[in-house]
């Protein structure tokens, strides 16, 4: 993307007021996308993202600054407003030499999005669309929508270090409107995977269509959800969002390093249940969450947390491990090179453990049983998390009854992971999901085995 | 400004390149942006950067395609057209879609502009995150930290231009700051507060009041616990006030209406409200930040009414959903250089009412005063208005405020909640983003918690 006489010279510039670090990181992003809304093929947009993000470290303070003209001018002035920022003292020169470094990569995408005709892409919208139409005239609004984007990236410090990575993702998504004696009521299902055009392969439009117009005309004879706290077995896939809101945030090093993390000196402690296993693992291929090379040059990582209930590690990026004296954990990210890159999560588990998920429900006299979260929020400082049900059902009698709609789930992260009593032996990662951190949205990926917790409130509006 | 804006020529040129029968608008801007971030009294970091992009749609028969680039690199921009006349030829016709006519409203004179965020130098920006940090740890002795103390400010441009004859320039910039204290609560676990303002230059930020704010807010929630299902009157500060009819103006869009995925589509001339409640969007009003001379598609911002003493007067609309309604558009289109424009609020404001928060407090006999509202784009169904979402705050008894909770939900349904308003406050207040919005008394929500049923 850059050759490596520019890119040397440009972190040379970098340093030369008294840096201790310097990066260049530069950033090619193609996007495509189409939306079906209404019966019809709305928009197709073509997006082109690129540009160059430097920054220099002094001390404890980052200077950065990004620019959108790669030509050695435009670089160099970026890297002297960066070392500007950060108020070198006026060090000597400083030569810096790049090389490239060893990293393992997954399988080569398949079938680029771009050599993919558009009206394919936009066939499988209007498949879609026909397929969730076909489940009744209850389905008011279908609207479907398919994005692909590819992007290149290449980081260079003055470790040497010089990555580079290209990352292809693709997207789809169904959501439905049903309308009936309740009112309206929503339905969505979505798949998004770290491959190309193949993930059509396995994804079937249709299919999602049909679920997410079955999930809107369910809720239409759903009862509004009751208030209190109740058993709770979340089912396959789920409910990672919750351990990756509630507890993957407060394993952070960044925040745990502020004590803006309730997981602070806790490495070693028994924080969960001992049933639970929490990682986090950028080299999952495929997923939503996975990429060779994470936004600072490092290798993902397969990272244990909590290993059998006890807290393990946290999540690292280059500029808290710098400063413990050891590796990132391949995790520091952002969203372009616009943005600074900090400590997130890629794709975050809970592994599967014995139980039989049937019996997991048979076993439980009364409760809520979620098969899919919505989004949330949580305060990492704290733990506490509000999360929707997107798909929900009572238990009672240890069998699953009546869908029940309008639902948030209530609660404290690591309490939570106190209270994991069940886990079963299947597996499944959840939907694609965008995490958002002071403004910055990455694509995540999370999962969990079915699970019980023993007690949860669940917030809903049954009078 | 004597010079004409280089995103103003860029969207000029591309614009003249238009084939005969077909119509193109062009959408470029540029902005500056200084963030600073500092923790434990030295600068954390600080970002000095400028951006650009370019939106390119075309339309042609009732179709539409769309292009952007973070970029003004001719080899970039001149590709723009080609990709947008491409994805156009994919989407199907619509004879909704077109791009907005000039319709002879005169653009309001508003500049939203000062001087002092580019003469203020970044050390005096670094000072000001830094003294901002200084004053939240110095606001309580159970302040242990700050997560954040931030600075920020941008200063932007953009020009729109399109075939129709539209032809708008303007620009606008503000300065921000937030702290959010780390406050140790009576069980050794911590609680957090935030707060933050915005102006017009960094002059004009209140830092005291904000670090103020931020830890008065954290500690009012200390030994919190789960709260008592029942159905309290709800008590919303002028900032959640902006929060919830936000939500409620965002039920407003004509886009919605064409749809059919708003309760209110067919209640125009209705009382969907108390009588006290009247609501309007004002982007001229010269005092908000938000406010704007031209809308998304380059038509004049305008005052537009929503609901008065209870009635609702029309929707929100842009250039598309009016022409599905068969109306004009009311100059509401939002948009960025990424995509299509849709219909929304700007500026809401709030026609005053009677009393004001102490005495709200001090008529009521059991209620909850909000602290926090969590969950809020999980937690509403915008097609049906149904709502449940996480909440913070006081318990009022008797006239006072007694023991706070946490983790508790708050549930109704928006059209029920609007006929329920049962205070609407005098006393308006400026919310950082430009809404001008009073206290509010809500009845017949469900608190529900963890003690509950």
């Amino acid at each position: 993307m850059l050759n490596h006489e520019l890119i040397n010279r440009t972190l040379s510039t970098a340093m030369r007021t008294g840096g201790e670090f310097a990066e260049v990181f530069v950033e090619d992003k193609r996007s495509s996308s189409a939306v079906l809304d209404d019966g019809r093929v709305e928009e197709l947009t073509s997006g082109r993202d690129r540009g160059a993000g430097i920054r220099v470290v002094v001390g404890d303070t980052t200077g950065f600054a990004h620019t959108a003209d790669l030509s050695e001018a435009g670089l160099s002035a970026a890297a002297e407003a960066a070392a500007a920022a950060a108020r070198g003292g006026g060090g000597g020169a400083k030569v810096v030499a790049v090389s490239p470094i060893d990293i393992e990569r997954s399988a080569p995408v398949r079938i680029p999005p771009e050599d993919v005709a558009k009206a394919t892409k936009v066939g499988l919208l209007t498949l879609a669309n026909e397929a969730a139409r076909a489940q009744g005239s209850a389905i008011s609004q279908v609207s479907a929508r398919y994005g692909d984007s590819r992007r290149r990236i290449l980081v260079a410090n003055s470790d040497g270090v010089l990555a580079e990575d290209d990352q292809v993702r693709t997207l789809f998504s169904v959501s439905c409107v049903a309308s009936g004696d309740t009112g309206l009521q929503t339905g969505r299902e979505s798949t998004g995977r770290t491959v190309g055009f193949e993930l059509f392969d396995e994804a079937d439009v249709e299919e999602m269509g049909r679920r997410s117009a079955e999930r809107a005309i369910t809720k239409l004879s759903a009862q509004p959800a009751p208030s209190g706290a109740v058993p709770v077995v979340v089912g396959p896939g789920g409910g990672g969002v919750l351990f990756h809101e509630a507890c993957g945030h407060g394993l952070e090093a960044d925040l745990v390093g502020k004590g803006a993390s309730v997981f602070a000196n806790r490495v070693g402690e028994q924080v969960a249940s001992p049933l639970v296993t929490l990682i986090d693992d950028g080299t999952m291929a495929g997923e939503w969450g996975h990429f060779a090379v994470d936004d600072e040059g490092r290798p993902a990582g397969h990272n244990v947390l909590i290993q059998d209930g006890v807290l393990t590690d946290y999540m690292w990026d280059q500029l808290r491990a710098r400063k413990e004296g050891r590796l990132s954990s391949g995790n520091g990210r952002r969203q372009s090179y616009q943005h600074l890159p900090m400590v997130r999560m890629t794709n975050t588990y809970i592994t599967a453990g014995h139980d039989d998920p049937e019996a997991i429900i048979a076993d439980t006299d009364s409760g809520v049983y979620v098969a899919q979260l919505g989004g949330g929020q949580v305060n990492t400082a704290t733990g506490d998390f509000v999360f929707g049900m997107t798909e929900a059902y009572l238990i009672e009698n240890g069998e699953i009854t009546d869908p029940i709609r309008e639902g948030n789930l209530i609660g404290n992260g690591p309490e939570v992971l106190t209270r994991i009593d069940r886990l079963g032996h299947d597996f499944a990662m959840g939907s694609p999901g965008t995490c958002g951190k002071d403004g910055q949205g990455v694509p995540v990926g999370d999962g969990t085995p079915t699970l019980r917790v023993t007690s949860l409130t669940v917030g809903g509006t049954a009078a | 400004m004597g010079e004409i804006p280089e995103s103003r020529r860029l969207a000029r040129r591309l614009v003249s390149r238009a084939d005969v029968g077909e119509q193109v608008e062009v959408c470029a801007g540029s902005s500056v942006r200084t963030e600073i971030r500092v923790y434990d009294g030295e600068v954390e970091s600080l970002t000095v950067a400028e951006s650009r992009g370019v939106g390119v749609r075309v339309i042609c028969d009732g179709r539409e395609g769309l292009a952007h680039a973070g970029s003004w690199d001719p080899d970039v921009v001149d590709t723009l057209l080609v990709e947008a006349r491409d994805n156009m030829s994919f989407a199907e016709p619509d004879d909704r879609v077109g791009l907005a006519e000039p319709d002879g409203v005169d653009a309001a004179d508003i500049d939203p502009w000062d001087d002092r965020i580019e003469a203020t130098s970044v050390d005096d920006k670094v000072a000001i995150a830094v003294a901002l940090e200084a004053a939240t740890r110095g606001a309580d002795p159970r302040v242990r930290g700050v997560r954040t103390s931030m600075y920020a400010d941008s200063r932007g441009e953009s020009a729109i231009v399109s075939t129709a004859g539209i032809d708008g320039w303007d620009r606008g910039a503000s300065a921000s700051i937030g702290t959010q204290p780390l406050i140790d609560d009576l069980d050794g676990s911590t609680r957090t507060g935030y707060a933050g303002d915005a102006a017009a230059a960094p002059q004009l930020l209140d830092i005291e009041e904000v670090a103020r704010l931020a830890v008065e807010r954290g500690v009012r929630l200390l030994g919190a616990g789960p709260p008592t299902t029942g159905r309290p009157l709800v008590v919303l500060e002028p900032r959640f006030t902006a929060t919830i009819l936000g939500i409620v103006a965002g039920m407003l869009s004509g886009e919605l209406v064409v749809k059919g995925r708003t309760p209110f589509g067919d209640r125009v001339g209705e009382a969907i409200a108390t009588d006290a409640v009247t609501m309007f969007d004002d982007p001229t009003d010269p005092d908000s930040l938000s406010a704007s001379a031209f809308d998304g598609e380059g038509l004049a911002c305008r005052r537009v009414p929503l609901i008065s003493e209870g009635v609702l007067q029309g929707f929100l609309h842009d250039a598309r959903s009016a022409r599905g309604l068969g109306v004009s558009s009311t100059g509401s289109a939002l948009r960025s250089v990424r995509g299509t424009p849709s219909p929304g609020h700007r500026s809401l404001s709030v026609g005053p009412g009677e009393g004001d928060l102490d005495a709200f407090i001090a008529s009521i006999n059991d209620g909850l005063l909000v602290a926090s509202l969590q969950g809020l784009h999980s937690g509403v169904n915008a097609v049906s208005g149904d709502f449940s979402v996480g909440v913070e705050g006081v318990v009022i008894r008797n006239g006072e405020l007694a023991e706070p909770i946490r983790e508790g939900t708050l549930a109704g349904a928006i059209p029920r909640m609007l006929q329920d308003v049962a205070r609407v406050g005098a006393d308006l207040e400026r919310q950082p983003g430009g809404i001008l919005v009073p206290a509010l008394v809500l009845d017949g929500l469900t608190l529900g918690g963890g003690s509950g049923a």
